[in-house]
C-alpha cells in the first residue's frame, strides 16, 4: 500500500510537470495579453510614451520578452520555491486572493456534494428495485433531462422563474444592497439567501449522472449470484436491497465521490460567473479574460493537482471498501 | 403466441406488442401477489401423499421475455419423499433449475412466473401450496425449511462481507431459542468443522475471495444446512469442483441427510452423480417430465427414447469407443414449442401415433412412470 502510493505521487509529478507546460504556452498563446491592454491605456494618457514604446518596456518589466519554454522554466523555479508571484489583475500575491475566494467556492461546492447524494443514491435506488415501473421511467427521463441542460441555459431559466417572474432571489451577487447594515445573523442569511439558486443550478445538473451510475450499478447487483442467496437465506428484501446489495453498489460509488471530492476546492467556474459569486472559479476567470498570467497558472495548476490527487484518493478509497482489492 | 418472421427476426412492432402483453400479464400476477395480509385459507392445503415432503403437481413456470413466452416449465409433476433423495436429470436449459427456483419462490420476477399448479410443502401438521403463498410467509421458509445450495461457489457468497457473517445472518433469523453472538458463533464455527473445513476459527472471519471453490462451496453447504432444513435442494452443488472435492461434498450431503433425514432435491447433468446419490430419478426434457421412476428403473430398464439416449451417451469404464453417442438433432426453440411429443423429431423410435398430441403419461410399473407413445396403452416397448 506505502509503495503504492509513493508509486503514484512520483507518477503524478511527473504529469503535472507537462500540464503547467501544456497550460503555460497555452495561456502565452491567448489572444487576451494583460500587457497589451496596459499599454493600450497608458499611451492614451496625455504626453506619455508612444504604445509601441510602453508595450516593449511592460514586456520586459513582466517577462514577457523571453520565450515561452525560458519563461515557464522561471516559473516553475519560483513555484517551487513556493513564490507563487502576485496577481497582475487584482495587483495582491496570488495566495492572498485565493484564500479570500475559496471560502465561498468550498461551502458551495460541499453543500451541494451533500445534496446531490442524498438525492442520487436513494432515487437510484429506488429506480432499479422498481425497475421498468412508472416510477424508474420517471426519474430515469428527469436525470436525463438534468444531464442534458447546460449549465447557462439552467440557470438563465432559474433566474427568468425565480428572480424576475417571482422576484424571491436577486439575479446575481452573493450579498444583498444593505449587507453591511445587517447583523451577523442577518449577514448569514443574507449570503444563504443568494446561494440556494448557483447551489440549485449545481445539484440539478449534476444530480442526473450519479443517479444513474447509482441505477445500473444497482441492476447488475440485485442480479448476482449472491443476492439470490441472500433472499434463499429467507432474508426480508429490505435486508437484501439495503444490507447486501447496497454495500456492493457502494464500491464503484465511492470512487466516484472520491474523484469528486477535490473538486470541492476547484469552484464552479460556469455557475459562480452566471451569478456573480465571487468565488475561486469567478475570480479566475476574470483572470484568464484579462490575461493574469500569475493567478491563472496558479489556480489551473492547483486544480491539476486536485485532479490527481483525487485519483489517487478513489484508488485508496477502493481499495477500503472492496475487499478484494489489494493494492499493490 | 409469438409469430415470427421466416428468418427469425422479430419487427419492432411485434417486439412491442409482445413487451406491452407480457407487461400486462406480469402486472397482474404482481399485483395479485403483492397484496397484503392474505389469508391463509387461501395457501393452506394438503398433502396428497403425508409421507412426501413435496409434491409437485402440474407446475407452469413461464419467462414473459420481449421474445416470446418462454415455457420454462410446462406440467411438471413429481414427489419428493420424506428423509429421500430425487435426482433431477436432464441437459442445460431443461427446466430443472427453474422448477426448483419455483419450489424457492426464487424466480427472477417481474419476467418468471408460476401460471398453473401447485406445489405442496410439507410442514408437518399441515401444509402449503408455495404458488399462492405470500412473500412474508414465505421468507420464513427459506433457509429454515427448504434451503438451497447454488452451483456456482464462485459468486454465490457475498464478496463484502465475512464468512462467518454470512453464516451468521441466517442463523441468527431462524433462531428460535434467541441464542447470544457468541453461541451463534459457535454454531458457525461447528458448521464449518461438520462440512469439512479444518482451520474453522480462521475461515470464519475469512473473506470469500480467500477461499478456493471446493471450500466456498463447503461455506454454501454450510449456510445451506445451518438450519437443519427438512428439504435440501443441491443445485448441481458438484458442477464446478474437482472429482476429489465433488467425491467429498457428496459424501457430506448423504451423512447429513440421513443425520437429519432430510430430503433432497438433486439437480445436475452428471449420470454418474445421480446413480450414487439418488433413491428416485425424474428425467426432464424441455420443460417437461419426460420419465420418473427409482434409480434402478431408470439405469436398469430407461424406457423414454431420450433417456436411453443418455445413458448411451455416458461413458464406460473399460470400454474403449472412438467417440462418444449423442442424440442428433437439437433441442426445439422454448418460445414455440410444437404441439406434438418435443423429442419426435430427434427420435430413432418413432411410431405412427408420434405425430399427434404430446404424449400422455403411461405407467410401466408402481413406480416407473413414462411420457411416449411406445407405452402408451400398457404394452411394453423393449
Amino acid at each position: 500500500m506505502r509503495n503504492f502510493v509513493i508509486k503514484r505521487i512520483l507518477i503524478s509529478i511527473v504529469i503535472l510537470l507537462f500540464v503547467t507546460l501544456i497550460i503555460y504556452v497555452l495561456i502565452r498563446c491567448l489572444p487576451a495579453s494583460y500587457v497589451d491592454n496596459m499599454a493600450m491605456q497608458l499611451s492614451t494618457a496625455p504626453g506619455a510614451k508612444s504604445y509601441e514604446e510602453w508595450r516593449a518596456q511592460l514586456n520586459a518589466v513582466y517577462g514577457l520578452d523571453k520565450p515561452m519554454l525560458l519563461g515557464w522554466l522561471n516559473w516553475l523555479k519560483e513555484f517551487c520555491t513556493g513564490n507563487l508571484g502576485d496577481s497582475w489583475k487584482y495587483t495582491v500575491p496570488v495566495i492572498e486572493k485565493f484564500k479570500d475566494t475559496i471560502g465561498v467556492s468550498f461551502i458551495m461546492g460541499l453543500i451541494s456534494l451533500i445534496l446531490e447524494l442524498l438525492i442520487a443514491v436513494p432515487l437510484g435506488i429506488v429506480a432499479a428495485t422498481k425497475q421498468y415501473s412508472r416510477l424508474d421511467y420517471g426519474i430515469s427521463a428527469a436525470a436525463l433531462v438534468g444531464i442534458s441542460l447546460p449549465t447557462f441555459f439552467f440557470a438563465s431559466l432559474l433566474k427568468l422563474f425565480f428572480s424576475v417572474h417571482l422576484g424571491w432571489f436577486d439575479t446575481h451577487g452573493l450579498v444583498g444592497r444593505n449587507f453591511t447594515q445587517l447583523d451577523a445573523w442577518g449577514q448569514f442569511l443574507d449570503m444563504a439567501h443568494h446561494l440556494v439558486l448557483p447551489i440549485a443550478t449545481l445539484v440539478i445538473i449534476s444530480v442526473g449522472s450519479l443517479m444513474r451510475y447509482t441505477r445500473t450499478n444497482m441492476l447488475e447487483v440485485l442480479n448476482a449470484d449472491y443476492i439470490r442467496t441472500a433472499r434463499a437465506k429467507g432474508l426480508s428484501e429490505r435486508r437484501v436491497i439495503y444490507h447486501h446489495a447496497f454495500r456492493n453498489t457502494l464500491i464503484p460509488l465511492v470512487t466516484i465521490v472520491g474523484a469528486s471530492l477535490p473538486g470541492l476546492f476547484s469552484g464552479a467556474l460556469i455557475t459562480e460567473t452566471l451569478f456573480a459569486i465571487p468565488g475561486i472559479g469567478y475570480t479566475s476567470y476574470q483572470a484568464m479574460i484579462s490575461g493574469d498570467i500569475p493567478f491563472t497558472m496558479f489556480y489551473m495548476t492547483f486544480l491539476a493537482i486536485l485532479t490527481l490527487a483525487g485519483n489517487l484518493l478513489s484508488d485508496i478509497l477502493y481499495a477500503v471498501v472492496d475487499p478484494r482489492v489489494r493494492l499493490s | 403466441m409469438a409469430k415470427k418472421n421466416q428468418d427469425g427476426y422479430l419487427s419492432a412492432k411485434e417486439a412491442r406488442r409482445i413487451s406491452r402483453e407480457n407487461r400486462r400479464i406480469t402486472n397482474r400476477m404482481e399485483k395479485q401477489r403483492k397484496r397484503k395480509n392474505v389469508p391463509e385459507s387461501e395457501y393452506l392445503t394438503k398433502m396428497r401423499d403425508p409421507n412426501n415432503a413435496v409434491e409437485f403437481d402440474n407446475l407452469h413456470t413461464y419467462f414473459f421475455t420481449d421474445a416470446g413466452t418462454v415455457r420454462s416449465v410446462d406440467g411438471v409433476s413429481f414427489d419428493v419423499p420424506i428423509g429421500k433423495t430425487v435426482g433431477v436429470v436432464g441437459e442445460s436449459g431443461c427446466g430443472k433449475s427453474v422448477t426448483s427456483l419455483s419450489l424457492m419462490q426464487l424466480l427472477q420476477r417481474p419476467q418468471g412466473q408460476i401460471v398453473e399448479g401447485e406445489i405442496r410443502l410439507n410442514l408437518g401438521d399441515k401444509a402449503c401450496d408455495v404458488t399462492k403463498t405470500p412473500n412474508e410467509v414465505m421468507q420464513r421458509f427459506r433457509g429454515n425449511y427448504v434451503s438451497m445450495i447454488f452451483q456456482e461457489p464462485m459468486t454465490a457468497l457475498n464478496p463484502v462481507f465475512r464468512i462467518g457473517a454470512q453464516i451468521d445472518e441466517v442463523i441468527e433469523l431462524h433462531d428460535t431459542a434467541n441464542r447470544s453472538k457468541a453461541q451463534i458463533r459457535e454454531r458457525t464455527i461447528e458448521l464449518l468443522k461438520m462440512v469439512g473445513i479444518a482451520n474453522s476459527e480462521g475461515v470464519y472471519s475469512m473473506f470469500p475471495h480467500e477461499l478456493s471453490g471446493g471450500m466456498r462451496q463447503r461455506v454454501v453447504i454450510a449456510m445451506a444446512l445451518a438450519c437443519d432444513p427438512r428439504i435440501i435442494i443441491a443445485d448441481e452443488p458438484t458442477t464446478a469442483l474437482d472429482v476429489t472435492i465433488q467425491a467429498q461434498i457428496l459424501d457430506l450431503l448423504r451423512q447429513l441427510k440421513n443425520r437429519t433425514n432430510a430430503s433432497i432435491m438433486f439437480i445436475t447433468h452428471d449420470l454418474g452423480v445421480i446413480a450414487e446419490m439418488a433413491d428416485y430419478v425424474v428425467v426432464m426434457y424441455a420443460g417437461r417430465v419426460v420419465e420418473k421412476g427409482t434409480a434402478e428403473d431408470i439405469f436398469h430398464h430407461p424406457a423414454h427414447p431420450y433417456t436411453i439416449g443418455l445413458m448411451n451417451s455416458k461413458p464406460v469404464v473399460g470400454k474403449k469407443v472412438d467417440a462418444l453417442y449423442s442424440i442428433p438433432g437439437k433441442v426445439p426453440n422454448p418460445v414455440n414449442m410444437p404441439n406434438y411429443c418435443y423429442f419426435r423429431d430427434r427420435c430413432e423410435m418413432c411410431v405412427g401415433q408420434c405425430d399427434g398430441a404430446y404424449p400422455p403419461e403411461a405407467a410401466i410399473s408402481d413406480t416407473h412412470k413414462v411420457s411416449c407413445y411406445r407405452y402408451a396403452g400398457g404394452k411394453g416397448g423393449d
